[in-house]
């Protein structure tokens, strides 16, 4: 079976919340994760979720 | 010239003409190209051969020649798999592919024009030669007539209802009234789906098409017909922007979210309605039940 989906960042400012095994992206506030998402989302043509309010992931569909 | 000429001479003629008359490019835009067409134009001279030829056979008692029809099948046996082959190299680089499902019916649709033709040359020809010119002239219309009932499926618009609802963010859910589409994670693209997406509903009317409907290629054709015709607001490497289609598993609507260049409710509303129902996705258990009934 092939894997469809996948993690390929982890964006937060609550380092306490993000999983192991993914490139993570400390930031200082929500206004510097969301400019980190959007750059990254384009860079790595994935979609951009939010898990939380203080946590996006970058999804490869 | 043999008693035959004219006769075969009309039949070739107007089975041509009816291949023609089949090949309309219309907003599916296939064929579009010349070559394309020059294609399925010649098929149709062949398979008009084919049919008009099979009556002088049979009148002379020929009745070995008339195997070649055989031969007709497995000709155009492989015009489907040209189709379907071609349409799927192709589909891998549309912004909103048509689908399997889409493809594997159009493919369906060029087989069977062919019969059609090697139908309508039959009956004229017969017709020629059994009264006179006039005769294969009726037979001629009766059969185009017939061609044209059976080329042409069923609409969407039949089988379900379509209602506009605007989409519409619940935290970073995307929701197209109370179906779920996506999550969307950043505040600039939520702009930009709001601004530009479109959400309908279709509200199957029986059991049947809520089956239908559900049908993943079925869904697939909706989103590509409506991105076709209304244009997309997409590219490569945004895959955020992406029209979906998602279902209510308790009562089988389905809601499909859409990302058009022109905002135009009426008109997308009228082009989901004109959506061919897809002859692989239709289902009809009902007719199982009827059945069992009557037993």
């Amino acid at each position: 079976m092939e894997i469809e989906k996948f993690i390929l960042a982890a964006i937060t400012t609550n380092p306490k919340k993000v999983p192991c095994g993914v490139a993570v992206f400390h930031c200082d506030d929500k206004e510097e994760m969301e400019k980190i998402t959007t750059n990254l989302e384009a860079i790595l043509d994935g979609i951009a979720h939010s898990l939380t309010d203080e946590l996006y992931v970058i999804v490869k569909h | 010239m043999s008693e035959y000429t004219y006769p075969i001479l009309f039949g070739v003629v107007v089975g041509t003409a009816t291949r023609i008359y089949m090949l309309r490019t219309d907003y599916r835009q296939y064929p579009t190209y010349l070559h394309g067409k020059i294609i399925h134009v010649a098929l149709g001279f062949i398979a008009a051969g084919l049919g008009t030829v099979a009556i002088p056979s049979i009148l002379e008692e020929e009745f070995t020649a008339i195997t070649f029809l055989t031969l007709a099948a497995s000709q155009f046996r492989d015009v489907r798999n040209m189709e379907r082959n071609t349409l799927n190299e192709l589909d891998n680089y549309e912004l909103v592919p048509r689908g399997k499902t889409y493809i594997e019916g159009i493919a369906i649709a060029f087989e069977s024009r062919n019969y059609l033709v090697i139908f309508t040359s039959f009956l004229s020809t017969l017709g020629y030669l059994l009264f006179n010119i006039w005769g294969g002239l009726i037979a001629a219309v009766i059969a185009i007539f017939i061609s044209t009932k059976l080329m042409s499926g069923g609409r969407l618009g039949d089988i379900v209802e379509v209602e506009y609802f605007e989409p519409r963010f619940d935290g970073p859910g995307l929701y197209v009234d109370n179906i779920y589409i996506m999550n969307i994670g950043l505040p600039e693209r939520k702009k930009e789906v709001l601004s530009y997406g479109m959400g309908f509903i279709l509200k199957p009317k029986n059991f049947n098409a809520r089956t239908t409907i559900a049908n993943l290629g079925q869904r697939q054709a909706i989103l590509h017909d409506v991105s076709n015709a209304l244009g997309v607001h997409r590219d490569s490497g945004t895959p955020a922007l992406v029209p979906l289609a998602k279902r209510d598993l308790d009562d089988g609507r389905v809601g499909v979210f859409i990302l058009p260049q022109e905002n135009d409710i009426e008109k997308a509303m009228k082009i989901i309605e004109k959506v061919p129902t897809l002859e692989n996705a239709i289902r009809m258990p009902k007719e199982r039940e009827r059945k069992l009934e009557e037993r």
